[in-house]
């Protein structure tokens, strides 16, 4: 089984001005398929950096980045491109939907820019099957702002899993939702990652973090603590205490 | 996207305009009569048509003879003079123009006649007191009878009428061709103006190959006869039908490029106008872009998806414009009563004029939007 994510001794380095920014140094790093993942810093531990590189949103100055067996670390701006459309899968903070288009348009996105064009009602069928996934197939004509946080964010995961992509790449996901709505969606994770989808995580909440299963730290641009998860949260009884407890207030009231 | 609407809006209306005015100059010209050369006594001065400094210079009866006898080529001449007269009737009077021809006028301009008939040879020679009215001044005096067998009197004098002519219209210049009564020139001269000088000499040559010859040798005879040497101005102006159609159709085709300029330039400002609102439109959602990029898109997609949003807005005032410009076209076409025609390939060459100013002005703003780097564009508030 080769790894999803394989990084050889990746550096970035800005050159900004007359000071130089190494804001990842040589960092070498294996995600084999099936993994959950969650990388955590503080600000400027490098990151962002480091998410924007697995994403192909960016390229390593020096080191060897395989993403599933492909060296992506000398593509071009276009074969990159290609690249995220079919083998990775954004989950933002933001959600990032098209305010303007329904949910299944949303999730039909990706398939407009693939290289195989299928009939229409072929992405039409894909596009739902996705949102199945997500639970919200009932709300496909609805428009971003007639869903609530944790209902837009559960479509771009349905979105990011259009093109059965190798890997699930989430940027503090649960960073807009309020606590509920956060254990929902790290539920949808879990869920997702039981069926065999790798995903790799940023965050900068140990409690998040706590539901995933390998918690990797970066600190000033190099990995400094990769272990994994004892104790795994998990989502679903986490939310069910705390449906209990909210019972619980209201009838102290 | 006003700024195209105006200047497709102009384009398509000039065009109707244009071709209205052309053909209405080409019948106009028609009917002065066929291969016609008009000599003008007097020099060069600025008006068109209705150049005539009339009476001064040196056309005499003997050169239109001349050209008459010497010139191969010329059909028939028939020299003119021109005044303004009061012309009545027992209680009826009208001022008119008075025009001395002779018989061959009637041939050389096509002018056929209703009741009557030319006066002749014998009466240029006897400079008889006979006229012929045209319509307008017919229908001063007359009303509807027929004028033909009565009496006018032309200042005083008094003459028979022997013909009534067909009317004709209006001139290039706007005059009213029927406002006439025309009697033998001789008469004119002798009897009622006195003048020892012709206005002007009309020459018909036999065929349109003929004419150019022809008014070459004629210009030589009279430079010959007034004793002109060297580069010694004329004293005399020699037009044909081609000179004054073209000096009526100078003024509209200064009337287009006018028209062409503010076309053009109503269509760059179109185009600033598209490009500022292209641009906005990427600014504003330079986030959606980032995403579009992040998700698979590629240069080009993002080039095209702005070029075709851009195309279709100029697109759109060049429709707009081009109902415009027809409405318009077809309101001046009413008002000043000549037909607008306008050519399909015009049309066709607004609409591509149109959305070649959305390709053109679109394409700045839809490259800046597909060079966007997503990791920005994606933090963009």
């Amino acid at each position: 089984m080769q790894p999803v994510i394989l990084l050889e001794s990746v550096s970035k380095t800005y050159h900004s001005g007359e000071v130089d920014v190494h804001a990842v140094r040589q960092v070498s790093f294996t995600v084999q398929p099936g993994e959950f993942i969650a990388i955590m810093g503080a600000s400027g531990s490098g990151k962002s950096t480091m998410m924007n590189m697995l994403g192909c949103l960016d390229r390593p100055t020096s080191g060897r980045y395989l993403l599933d067996g492909v060296d992506v670390s000398g593509l071009g701006r276009d074969e990159l491109a290609d690249i995220r459309n079919q083998k990775i899968g954004f989950v933002f903070q933001g959600f990032n939907l098209l305010s303007r288009t329904t949910a299944l348009e949303n999730v039909e996105l990706p398939m407009m820019y693939g290289k195989r064009r299928n009939s229409a009602k072929d992405l039409r069928e894909r596009a739902m099957r996705s949102l199945e996934l997500v639970g919200l197939a009932k709300r496909f004509d609805h428009k971003p702002n007639q869903l609530s946080g944790g209902q837009q964010q559960r479509v771009a995961i349905a979105r990011a899993l259009v093109n059965d992509p190798a890997l699930l790449l989430a940027d503090e996901p649960t960073g807009n939702l309020d606590s509920r709505t956060s254990i929902e969606i790290m539920d949808a994770f879990q869920a997702l990652n039981e069926k065999g989808i790798t995903i790799a995580m940023v965050t900068h909440e140990p409690d998040i973090a706590r539901y995933t299963k390998r918690n990797v730290v970066m600190r000033d641009g190099v990995i400094v603590s990769d272990i994994q998860v004892q104790d795994r949260s998990n989502a679903k009884e986490e939310m069910r205490r705390l449906d209990e407890e909210h019972q619980a207030a209201k009838l102290v009231k | 996207m006003l700024g195209i609407i105006i200047g497709v809006g102009a384009v398509i209306a000039m065009v109707g305009v244009g071709n209205g005015a052309r053909a209405q100059v080409e019948a106009q010209v028609a009917t002065l009569g066929e291969n016609m050369i008009l000599i003008f006594a007097g020099s060069m001065n600025n008006s068109g048509v209705r150049a005539g400094t009339g009476n001064a210079g040196t056309l005499k009866i003997e050169d239109a003879l001349a050209i008459m006898r010497e010139i191969p080529g010329v059909e028939a001449v028939s020299p003119e003079t021109r005044s303004g007269v009061q012309v009545m009737v027992s209680n009826q009077n009208w001022y008119t123009t008075l025009l001395g021809e002779s018989p061959e006028y009637f041939d050389m301009r096509e002018w056929p006649f209703i009741s009557g008939a030319p006066f002749s040879e014998q009466d240029v020679r006897s400079a008889a007191k006979i006229a012929v009215l045209g319509q307008t001044v017919a229908t001063q005096l007359f009303g509807d009878d027929d004028p033909v067998g009565h009496i006018i009197r032309v200042k005083h004098v008094p003459f028979l009428v022997v013909g009534l002519l067909k009317p004709k219209g209006l001139t290039l210049g706007g005059s009213d061709q029927d406002d006439v009564v025309v009697v033998p020139y001789t008469t004119a001269m002798k009897r009622l103006t006195g003048a020892t000088i012709l206005r002007s000499i009309n020459v018909q040559a036999e065929s349109p190959d003929k004419m150019a010859l022809a008014q070459q040798q004629l210009s030589e005879l009279l430079r010959q006869r007034h004793r002109i040497l060297g580069t010694r101005d004329d004293d005399f102006m020699v037009r044909n039908q081609q000179d004054i159609a073209e000096m009526a159709t100078a003024q509209s085709k200064t009337m287009f490029y006018l028209l062409v300029a503010i076309a053009v330039v109503s269509l760059c400002v179109g185009g600033i106008g598209i490009m500022n609102i292209m641009l906005v439109s990427v600014t504003e959602r330079t986030r959606e872009i980032g995403i579009r990029i992040a998700i698979g898109a590629h240069g080009r997609d993002i080039l095209l998806q702005f070029l075709i949003e851009a195309v279709t807005l100029s697109s759109i005032g060049g429709i707009i414009g081009i109902a415009i410009g027809f409405g318009t076209a077809e309101t001046i076409s009413h008002i000043a009563q000549w037909p607008t025609t306008i050519p399909l390939i015009y049309v066709a060459l607004a609409f591509l004029s149109s959305a070649a100013v959305g390709i053109v002005s679109g394409f700045y703003p839809a490259y800046k939007a597909a060079a966007l780097d997503p990791i920005d564009a994606l933090r963009y508030e």
